[in-house]
């Protein structure tokens, strides 16, 4: 899918959010379009995650935030409640993974069944085999990896029309970074996915666009590859090299 | 304009000093005020009332240092106002002490008592604080009531022995005087807590009751400073029950109850936790309200109601309670937050506060300690 | 012996009526971080509740069956009475559970005493049927029937509340909320439905127990609930705060130790006796006994 294609499906425009006395985004103005991966990156508290929180009513935010929906209507979804927002079709995997440690696997997912959705547990069991076989055991008892597959896994098992994925391979050895990258590259195939991601090749490998956050404002937005090909525009806004191989952790 | 500016703050700044004038010369008023009070200003029965509603203004004040200032809400306060009230009443009467010695071991009592408790109880936080100093006080309400050795009257209550008091203390016609100590009371408890809200100590209890974590995160001990503020308060509320059993003869076992804390948190919350003389203004009105309501309830205005309105209304804690309500769904602030609201909108903009706007507490007091140790942000979730 | 036996099954029964309370509370509290204090208020409100019933409403009673529709019809009114305040006064408080819990101070004060200004201060003898004013032996002891009843009752609330919360949807998300409410609002679910159902499940239980509770104790009056419900709050604290098999097991704990402690030293010191319970537990384990809701 080329960087160019697609009507917007996302838009956030002068988007603020003060926590606790902290005026943590000031003025976010970003669009997501329809059918690929838009990758959200910036340094370390620059507010990607609360970012995606905003959208998701997760956080009190002023401003614009527009969703259209598959019939081209747009609608305003700031200050609505968060699991009205959820219901227009959005899947969202957090930062910190958030399973929940007291129910089993097979448990986790049936909460997420979503009313007015298909819910496909066959494709998700066809994508992680292991989580079949560990459905009756707790999540709170599994790896990080496997519990990062629960989190997938709730994504995919309802009809979704945007992701929000929070540094989905954060804390990952290499084989399984590989691994979800392959699984959310599949996703993306039929779903539009909003990437919070630190490791530039996953980030090279997926996206077409690319939003970067500094001190909550958009820094820059543009193609993907015309960051990561641009070594020092990538050190200036995000403080690592484009390495276009290895892992940069 | 700017002279009527510094004229209001004058104003602002010598408001407590006029109220404090006229409650003083209360007593030598015979103003009549059907309605308000039964008898005239300076009858016995009037100067009671007022004398007790004083009182409760220094109590709830010192409920609301821990409440309102720092964000800990404690179910317990009452176990250290009947440690005054019960402890001076036992020296007096039982030991025959001296009023002086009396109150000087109290006052140990007041210091020593919060400080083992609130040792304990400040390890935990949250709910599970507001519960251990709700079971420590019923451990006092428990044992009042048990009237172990008959030492505390159980349901009865407890008459102190009036040898030991001065003769200005003692009897109806010296009611003047306990109006007068209890006043003192109030003034003591306005200022220290005026200084200590004001001091350093008191910015750190503003930034905890805001976010504790932050604080730890400038390298402060909340539970030091936490500790602190509860010996304090304690230490007040011990002393308004010594005002207390003065001003009744006696000490009664509702103020070991649960009920008598939370009524202080209506109080505090009414009168607007946080603000000093909203406190004061709550501890007094609920005084006032619990008891001319029960007396509006036996007058013929109201028993000549229908039932459907008499029978809420004859009693005094549904009003309040309803009352209570309103206020924490309505009126955020209490009265206090109500009056600066108002003056806001009169005036069109803030006046420069003395406390810091919501959510500025720990950033004035990381300013205030320099940048050198937390001048960095914070990271996630702290 | 004949002692021991009867001070372990009246403290099950008292164990029992703590449970009924403190489930709901926990439910509540682990679910919305609300500390419940109309919760005692609820207990009055099924107690006063029945007594009426029983004598006032067609068909009911106080013995046989006319008596059990009293006591669904105290359970009903105290059931309605949680829904339409978690409706009407604590929903509008979302998220600020300082102020929800303010409001709950201040219902237990303003129903209770509306109880009071409607039928007095005085305690009113609670009907009880013959069944629970006879006894039964129990090796050599005679055990009141109306123990019997308060256990029997508390234990088919357990197993029923498990597996509520572990074989239906609701209950899923019930259990999912305790652990992570945030999440489960991102996952789609309104949870504030759920609010609404613990809210009514825990004025059901707390009704129950009050009219368990008048059968046990022959009567009933105004402050009962609040009395009962300081007891209840240590339960809640030493099982773990939202666990309901941690909250049974605090609730037997606390009402042996309670009843053996006033009988064999003093009276009072039971009471004594679980308050430093309280104190052990939560020095030793900040969290309580258990911490998960199960
Ligand atoms: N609840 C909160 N209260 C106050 N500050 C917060 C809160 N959550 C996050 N922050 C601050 O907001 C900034 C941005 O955080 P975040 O969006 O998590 O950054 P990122 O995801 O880009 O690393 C950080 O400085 C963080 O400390
Ligand atoms: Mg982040």
């Amino acid at each position: 899918m080329s960087g160019q294609g697609g009507a917007p499906l996302l838009r956030m425009s002068d988007v603020h959010v003060r926590l606790s006395g902290s005026h943590i985004l000031q003025g976010v103005d970003l669009t997501v379009r329809r059918g690929g991966v838009t990758a959200l990156l910036g340094r370390n508290g620059a507010g990607k995650t609360t970012t995606v929180k905003a959208v998701l009513g997760l956080v009190p935010s002023t401003g614009v935030i527009e969703l259209t929906g598959g019939d081209g209507r747009t609608e305003r979804v700031d200050g609505r409640r968060t699991h009205e927002i959820v219901r227009r079709g959005i899947g969202y995997a957090p930062e910190d993974r958030e399973v929940f440690a007291g129910l089993t696997v097979a448990e986790n997912l049936a909460l997420a069944e979503r009313r007015g959705s298909d819910h496909h547990h066959d494709r998700v069991y066809e994508l992680f085999p292991e989580l079949q076989k560990r459905s009756r055991q707790l999540a709170g008892t599994l790896s990080g990896g496997q519990q990062q597959m629960v989190a997938i896994a709730r994504l995919l098992l309802n009809d979704n029309q945007l992701l929000l994925i929070d540094e989905p391979t954060k804390g990952l050895a290499p084989l399984l970074v590989a691994e979800v990258a392959d699984v959310l590259a599949r996703a993306a195939e039929e779903v539009t996915i909003l990437l919070v991601e630190q490791n530039l090749t996953v980030v090279q490998r997926m996206a077409q666009d690319a939003v970067v956050i500094d001190q909550g404002r958009v820094a820059w937005s543009g193609p993907a590859d015309d960051l990561l090909t641009d070594a020092d525009r990538t050190r200036e806004l995000l403080g690592v090299a484009a390495s276009g191989g290895g892992d940069h952790r | 304009m700017k002279d009527r500016a510094v004229n209001r703050r004058n104003v602002r700044r010598l408001a407590p000093l006029v109220v404090l004038v006229v409650l003083a010369l209360l007593p030598y008023s015979t103003l009549n005020l059907p309605g308000l009070f039964d008898g005239v200003l300076n009858s016995p029965g009037t100067l009671q009332l007022l004398a007790l509603c004083l009182v409760f203004g220094g109590v709830a004040l010192s409920f609301d240092l821990l409440f309102g200032f720092t964000g800990l809400l404690s179910f317990g306060h009452a176990l250290y106002f009947a440690a005054g009230t019960y402890g001076a009443n036992l020296l007096l009467t039982e030991l025959g002490w001296g009023l002086g010695a009396a109150i000087a071991a109290t006052t140990v009592l007041g210091i020593v008592l919060p400080l083992v408790i609130g040792s304990v109880a400040l390890r935990v936080s949250g709910i599970a604080f507001s519960m251990v100093t709700l079971a420590t006080a019923q451990v006092g309400s428990i044992i009042v009531l048990q009237d172990p050795g008959g030492l505390t009257g159980g349901e009865e209550g407890l008459a102190v022995d009036r040898t030991p008091i001065p003769d200005a203390f003692v009897g109806v016609f010296n009611t003047v005087n306990k109006y007068w100590l209890a006043l003192a009371y109030l003034v003591l408890v306005y200022a220290v807590v005026t200084w200590v809200t004001r001091s350093r100590a008191g910015r750190v209890w503003q930034a905890i009751r805001e976010n504790e974590r932050r604080v730890e995160v400038l390298g402060l001990r909340p539970y030091r400073f936490k500790l602190l503020v509860f010996v304090l308060a304690g230490l007040l509320a011990t002393l308004g029950g010594i005002v207390h059993l003065l001003l009744l003869g006696g000490s009664t076992p509702r103020v070991t109850t649960a009920d008598f804390t939370i009524g202080l948190l209506v109080m505090v919350v009414l009168g607007g936790a946080g603000s000093r003389w909203g406190a004061v203004l709550g501890g007094v009105l609920y005084t006032y309200l619990d008891s001319r309501l029960t007396d509006l309830a036996s007058s013929p205005a109201v028993q000549d109601l229908p039932a459907w309105l008499r029978v809420p209304l004859s009693e005094p804690l549904f009003i309040l309670g309803t009352l209570f309500i309103l206020v924490v769904l309505f009126v955020p602030g209490g009265i206090a937050g109500l009056v600066d609201r108002l003056g806001e909108r009169r005036r069109g903009r803030r006046r420069p506060a003395e406390n810091p706007p919501p959510g500025r507490a720990v950033e004035r007091l990381r300013d205030e300690i320099g940048a050198g140790v937390g001048g960095n942000r914070p990271h996630d979730g702290v | 012996m004949t002692t021991f036996v009867l001070l372990s099954i009246t403290g099950l029964g008292l164990a029992a009526l703590y449970f009924l309370v403190a489930s709901g509370l926990s439910l509540i509290f682990g679910l919305m971080d609300v500390l419940n204090f109309a919760h005692g208020a609820f207990l009055t409100i099924g107690a006063y509740g029945t007594w009426w019933a029983a004598g006032n409403l067609p068909g009911a009673g106080s013995t046989g069956w006319g008596f059990v529709l009293a006591v669904a019809f105290g359970v009903g009114v105290g059931t309605l009475v949680a829904a339409l305040i978690e409706l009407l006064l604590i929903r509008p408080l979302y998220q600020r559970h300082i102020e929800q819990v303010l409001v709950t101070v201040g219902l237990s004060l303003a129903l209770v005493a509306l109880v009071r200004a409607v039928w007095g201060s005085d305690p009113r003898p609670f009907p009880r049927p013959e069944w629970a004013q006879g006894t039964t032996s129990v090796l050599g002891a005679n055990v009141p029937n109306d123990r019997f009843l308060l256990i029997v009752s508390a234990v088919v609330v357990l197993v029923s509340v498990l597996a509520f919360l572990r074989f239906t949807r609701v209950g899923l998300i019930i259990r999912a909320g305790v652990e992570n409410r945030t999440m489960v609002t991102a996952l789609g679910i309104d949870v504030r439905k759920a609010f609404t159902l613990v809210f009514a499940i825990g004025g059901a239980f707390a009704a129950l127990a009050g009219a368990l509770g008048g059968i046990y104790l022959g009567s009933i009056s105004p402050g009962q609930g609040t009395s009962l419900l300081i007891f209840a709050f240590i339960v809640v604290v030493i099982g773990g705060m939202s666990s309901i098999t941690g909250t049974a097991a605090a609730a037997v704990l606390v009402g042996l130790v309670q009843q053996f402690a006033n009988y064999y030293a003093a009276s009072g010191v039971g009471d004594l006796s679980v308050v430093l319970l309280l104190a052990v537990v939560l020095l030793a384990r900040p969290s309580g006994l258990s911490a998960r809701l199960a």
